[in-house]
């Protein structure tokens, strides 16, 4: 029971960061249908950016919250500049080319991204320096740390605010409208163009910020930590439902838990000896005979996804879309 | 000259040329050689994955995953792994086989899917093979983890060993030289295959489908046993390439089948001219030689300039990738030498 709590923990942890990336992405699909791969790039960006920040500020001995900050307040307006300037370079001229052709863009700006970052801050693993005390909270037997606690309430006060902007203000109006319908939007006085880049930025903002939640969380950052981020918060967003907002969020933590529990007991549910059918050997004196363990944990997400698409493709709170011509 | 003569004057001259090359490529070094065997597998590779993305339109993004299939395939059951030595034509055919089949496991559950959606699908069953080679260490060593399989067998036709030098009518030819023989004859029954296959119903069926699929089933075509089919012959030549890949080398690991493999085949593909049999052969030709040709250059000229290594090789043949994909897109959104129908499909707007 305390391992299930604690991993419900972790994984709501994980899952409020994917979460705020997946959001990243299915505001994007949701506007232009495209699948920005490159965008757990720019979280990975937000992640060096702060910790190059964050370090060179350690040594001053501000209060590590103000250091934290600092970080993120530059994190933020690098990824807004870079996704902007990607959404304008690279996916704007190719808004009306056939579907696989963004697509294969996004791949390319992601791997330009990855390898501009590896230029800058070399392979080398960025570590976070060690200025925040860990506090520890008591849960039904579980531990919390203070870092977890303020990630999983930062997450929740950003998913409420992009929820705000996106259903209470006039911006959020345009973007509703121009996923909807463009040319109509067009016509109603929206200025599409803007629209579209005002998402990518807003997405990149989130970003910024997981990065930063995610560095925290693991204490190292890499040029390569954006790929499979990304692709494990995609595929939150695809559970979700792509395009849905509310969707994502939800996926975002479904998948979270779904691979902190998976990766707690795949291990034991796999022991052959439990149901009596390891050998015999390896099974003596309480022993064990595991298929699969927890090394298999990054397999969850591409799992899930795969059974979302095939059984529900559109989604947990998707609705159906036809084939679009 | 009549234009038909003209053509088979440039085939003789490039068939000529294809000859010759292991030996002027040995003048400047062995090493030469073994990046044009390296080259060929990616012309096969990026033929398989054409017949996929290019002749029916699927976009795969896991496609390493196949090469892995084969190169495991014949890396175990033909090394001390697990003591087996089977021949060379009899693992060939085993690991086509197999990849075909991973093939339909993976076409058969997610062919309704839209495209961008088939895309991160097949790359997260990428993913997850890579994942399974990396752990199936353990409980029982199947494929030794990370650690990869060493002492694979070399290619053995008749009494000919294609690791060592042997000597024929004067000449020397080493490994190297005989596996780029054999790969450029596999390459031409790969070719003719695939030209055959083009032209023929199933190439009409799959051109169909890239077009319209819905108007392709109401024309009568069996899409899903089509696009089946698509896989699964994409995915045995993977296989085929994958068994050449572990035969040549004599040791895989899981890091030869990372995700960038796979970008960088349908990146070859993209480059080239998706659906386009010379243009996937000019990509795969142009993304495998010139990253070398970068290695040879590039390296040796920031020593000079600056004294050391600014920028890794690796990381130049990476951007180059990178910005060959989105300045195509961008420019030439067909690619190099794109196909007819490829061409007018791109450049009409919605």
């Amino acid at each position: 029971m305390d391992i299930f709590v604690q991993q419900l923990v972790n994984g709501l942890t994980l899952g409020a960061v994917y979460a705020i990336v997946a959001l990243g992405y299915t505001m994007v699909y949701g506007i232009i249908q495209l699948i920005n791969f490159a965008h757990g790039e720019v979280v990975m960006i937000g992640a060096m950016v702060a910790f190059t920040v964050i370090n060179a500020l350690a040594a001053a001995g501000l209060p590590p919250f103000l250091v934290v900050l600092a970080g993120t307040a530059c994190a933020i307006p690098v990824c807004m500049l870079v996704a902007y300037a990607v959404e304008r370079l690279a996916y704007r001229p190719l808004r009306a080319a056939p579907r696989l052709a963004p697509l294969i863009t996004a791949i390319g700006v992601s791997i330009i991204l990855q390898h501009l970052a590896m230029l800058v801050w070399s392979r080398n693993v960025l570590a976070f320096p060690q200025i925040i005390p860990l506090v520890t909270y008591g849960f039904l037997g579980a531990t919390i740390t203070g870092v977890q606690l303020a990630i999983v309430g930062l997450c929740f006060a950003m998913m409420t605010g992009l929820a705000l902007l996106v259903y209470r203000t006039r911006l959020g109006t345009a973007m509703r409208a121009t996923a909807q319908n463009p040319q109509v939007a067009r016509l109603m006085g929206v200025d599409v163009n803007r629209v579209i880049a005002a998402t990518f930025v807003i997405g990149a903002a989130l970003a910024a910020v997981a990065g930063v939640m995610v560095g925290t969380y693991y204490g190292v950052a890499q040029y390569t930590m954006g790929s499979v981020l990304g692709l494990k918060a995609f595929a939150a967003a695809v559970l979700g439902g792509i395009g849905n907002i509310p969707g994502a969020m939800l996926g975002g933590l479904l998948l979270g838990v779904v691979e902190a529990l998976g990766a707690g007991y795949i291990g034991d549910l796999t022991d052959l000896c439990r149901y009596g059918l390891g050998p015999g050997d390896s099974c003596a004196d309480g022993g064990h005979f595991v298929l699969f363990g927890s090394n298999y944990q990054d397999v969850f997400a591409f799992v899930v996804l795969i059974l979302v698409l095939v059984f529900r493709p559109s989604g947990l709170l998707g609705e159906r879309v036809g084939d679009r011509a | 000259m009549k234009p038909g003569r003209r053509v088979w004057a440039g085939v003789a001259l490039v068939a000529a040329a294809l000859l010759v090359l292991p030996f002027a490529l040995s003048q400047a070094g062995t090493a030469w050689v073994r990046i044009a065997d390296l080259a060929l597998l990616y012309v096969l590779l990026a033929l398989g994955l054409n017949i996929v993305v290019g002749f029916a339109g699927l976009l795969d993004l896991g496609y390493i995953a196949f090469y892995a299939v084969g190169a495991y395939a014949y890396a175990l059951l033909a090394s001390p792994q697990f003591g087996l030595h089977l021949p060379f034509w009899a693992i060939l055919p085993i690991g086509a086989a197999l990849a075909a089949l991973f093939g339909v496991l993976l076409g058969a559950p997610t062919l309704k899917l839209r495209g961008d959606y088939l895309a991160i699908v097949t790359l997260g069953f990428g993913e997850i093979v890579r994942i399974f080679l990396n752990n199936l260490s353990q409980p029982v060593n199947i494929t030794r983890g990370p650690q990869g399989i060493a002492g694979i067998d070399p290619v053995r036709i008749g009494g000919i060993d294609f690791s060592r030098t042997d000597r024929l009518m004067g000449m020397t030819f080493s490994g190297p030289t005989k596996y780029y023989y054999l790969l450029l004859a596999l390459l031409l029954a790969i070719v003719v295959i695939n030209v055959r296959l083009q032209n023929s119903r199933i190439g009409r069926a799959w051109e169909a489908i890239r077009e319209d699929e819905i108007a392709a089933r109401a024309m009568g075509i069996d899409t899903t046993s089509i696009k089946l089919l698509a896989f699964a012959l994409g995915a045995s030549f993977g296989g085929v390439a994958g068994g050449m890949f572990a035969a040549i080398q004599g040791f895989i690991s899981p890091e030869s089948f990372v995700l960038v493999e796979s970008v960088m085949v349908v990146s070859m593909v993209v480059l080239g001219g998706m659906g386009n049999i010379p243009g996937v052969v000019l990509g795969a030709v142009l993304l495998a030689f010139v990253p070398e040709l970068l290695r040879w250059t590039v390296e040796p000229a920031q020593n000079a300039l600056f004294g050391r290594v600014l920028v890794e090789p690796e990381v130049i043949r990476m951007l180059i990738f990178g910005f060959a994909l989105v300045l195509v897109m961008l420019f030439r959104p067909a690619g190099l030498l794109p196909s007819a129908v490829r061409k007018r499909e791109l450049t009409h707007h919605e």
